[in-house]
């Protein structure tokens, strides 16, 4: 790179460079420009229909009447069927991968091949799991928000998993094995030693899954969200979330209806940014280095 | 404390601990919670063999793979899916073109240029891109780059629904999975690659392209066919903006209907339960099943060998 003594081809060489290293720095440019312009319009699309009548009006047939006060319950709900659902069968399948199983047993490397492969099925496929499973077949819960938080939750699962692993390994084996000299059982160790030092990295993984979770519409879809709602959900009723609203308000042909998709956006997105900064918070406020 | 197994001898001696039932308790029930991602797989699998056989007793194998005619619907039906697949093959074709060098160039800039005061601002940018919900990204497109890039700035007179719009959009939203797989296998090419690279009067360009780009080969085709995976399982982006139009065209300012937006437009609530269209969700669903799976498994398999050469 410094060589001087090649001369002539050094001016033409260094071009070269910086027109590669251009081009590569406009790519990721590029990347940001579009996030800076999709935001950028959704935010001028949507302001408008943004106002405390937004948040506690049904949907309506005219877009003038119409708030999202069904959908919002709806995804506040759903989150909370999600978190209870992955939180303890999240971090119990990580426990179980780190600190019991047996890596040389075949089934405990079935186990981890699956959520590996679990981690890449297309979202709509656990809404067919859904509709075939909870919603209609053995369990029939027939197509209530219970269903749908359930199956968002399945969707998410291997997200939490995968993050609380990380997490427990990352603890050192030097704190186990301090714990099990002093005569605490293995239990003992995980649940007073290695668990609350894993939790920040834990409740990381498990944001990032409800943020996964909280934007999928797909799944909801084919598990029988209405597109009508107007009455505060429950467990055990119908259901709209804000995904599901956005996509019924896209679907219509009036510019009115897509001005409050937009201002559904932007709700969306702010929760998703909130969640986001919470994540990152957690990250550096807590991180442990050994 | 643990009492050593006592025997009839004086002096306590150290032995195998006492059984602890409550132990193993736990370990049972950490092990039900694992073993519930496998039902997960199990019970994805059952339902749609279950259905898609009791589907191909209406319709034979042959006309549903082999036929070009999807009309699930409307009389005479008929159950041709390749428009459906030619559909997913077309929007995944056109994204991977738009994902695959910006989120290659992308890694290159990230892994072997960038400082890192621009790789701080940079990662954020790719992590929100990434979670932008894909019904977001369907709005953009239907409502943004359809209308004012697209016919506006572009003069390309689509129409209202087209693939173009639809796979361009959705190559932005695979470029965060492509850059991150792909920087990740870079940056493992260990460093010395790169010195003696150097060593020798390689430009960073050179080395860059002719050192680092082969060393790290594996891992970014394990990118490319992860993102190529998500790109087949998208379903939003296609429902919104690419309209629901199965045919078999080359023309990328016309609607087209892929194998998910076909199972979101159909499986809706009222879906009676034992209908033609009912079945048809389980076997479209199952080929969109098989195709992501096998791209995945060539994916895990490809990144495997990266990890294995340098870590």
């Amino acid at each position: 790179m410094h060589g001087k003594a090649v001369g002539r081809q050094d001016s033409r060489t260094r071009l070269r460079e910086r027109g590669f290293r251009g081009m590569l720095l406009a790519c990721l440019a590029l990347s940001a420009l579009m996030l800076g312009v999709l935001l950028v319009d959704v935010a001028l699309d949507g302001s408008s229909s943004i106002s405390t009548e937004f948040f506690t009006k049904y949907s309506s047939s005219f877009p003038a009447n119409a708030g999202i006060r069904a959908a919002l319950l709806g995804t506040i709900w759903l989150m909370g069927v999600v978190i209870l659902f992955i939180v303890p069968v999240g971090v119990a399948t990580a426990l179980y991968l780190e600190e019991y199983a047996d890596r040389s047993r075949w089934y405990n490397r079935a186990i981890e091949v699956n959520i590996q492969n679990l981690a890449a099925v297309p979202s709509i496929v656990y809404g067919i799991l859904g509709l075939a499973f909870l919603v209609r077949g053995p369990l029939g819960m027939g197509n209530v928000l219970m269903a749908g938080g359930l199956a968002l939750g399945l969707l998410v699962l291997p997200v939490v998993i995968i993050a609380g692993r990380e997490a427990i390994r990352a603890v050192p084996p030097s704190i186990r094995e301090g714990s099990m000299a002093l005569g605490a059982t293995q239990w003992q160790t995980i649940w007073r030693q290695v668990l609350p030092a894993a939790v920040p990295g834990i409740a990381t993984g498990v944001i990032l899954a409800l943020s996964r979770a909280i934007g999928e519409t797909a799944p909801l879809i084919v598990v029988g969200a209405a597109t009508f709602v107007a009455f505060d959900p429950s467990l055990s009723s119908q259901f709209t979330a804000l995904p599901i609203q956005i996509f019924y308000w896209v679907s219509q042909p009036q510019d009115d209806f897509k001005a409050l998709a937009a201002g559904a956006i932007i709700v969306l997105m702010v929760l998703l940014l909130a969640m986001n900064a919470v994540a990152i918070y957690l990250r550096n406020r807590y991180e442990q280095k050994w | 404390m643990e009492a050593a197994t006592t025997t009839t001898r004086a002096t306590p001696k150290l032995g195998v601990a006492r059984r602890r039932v409550g132990e193993d308790v736990i370990k049972g029930l950490l092990l039900l919670a694992a073993l519930l991602s496998v039902l997960t797989t199990t019970g994805i699998v059952l339902s749609l063999v279950r259905e898609t056989i009791v589907f191909f007793g209406d319709v034979g194998v042959g006309e549903f793979l082999g036929g070009t005619d999807w009309s699930p619907v409307i009389k005479p039906q008929s159950f041709g899916v390749l428009p459906l697949v030619w559909g997913t093959v077309f929007v995944t074709a056109i994204a991977l073109v738009v994902a695959v060098p910006l989120g290659l160039g992308s890694a290159i800039y990230l892994s072997e240029y960038a400082s890192p005061r621009v790789r701080r601002t940079f990662k954020p940018v790719l992590e929100l891109l990434a979670g932008v919900p894909t019904i977001v990204f369907g709005y953009f497109a239907l409502t943004f780059f359809t209308p004012n890039l697209l016919n506006d700035i572009g003069k390309l007179d689509v129409s209202v629904f087209n693939v173009l719009s639809a796979s361009i959009v959705m190559g932005f939203m695979v470029i965060p999975t492509i850059a991150s797989v792909s920087e990740d296998a870079m940056t493992a090419v260990p460093s010395s690659l790169r010195e003696g690279s150097f060593g020798l009067g390689a430009t960073r360009l050179q080395t860059s392209l002719r050192v680092v780009f082969p060393a790290a080969l594996s891992g970014i085709v394990a990118a490319v066919v992860l993102g190529a995976s998500r790109a087949v399982g998208e379903t939003m982006i296609v429902l919104v903006a690419a309209g629901q139009v199965a045919q078999i065209t080359a023309d990328s300012r016309e609607p087209a209907f892929t194998m998910t937006s076909y199972i979101a437009s159909v499986a809706k609530g009222d879906l009676a339960t034992g209908s033609v269209q009912y079945k048809t969700v389980f076997a479209v669903g199952m080929l969109l099943f098989l195709i992501t799976l096998v791209l995945n498994a060539f994916s895990i398999r490809f990144v495997r060998k990266y990890r294995q050469v340098y870590e």
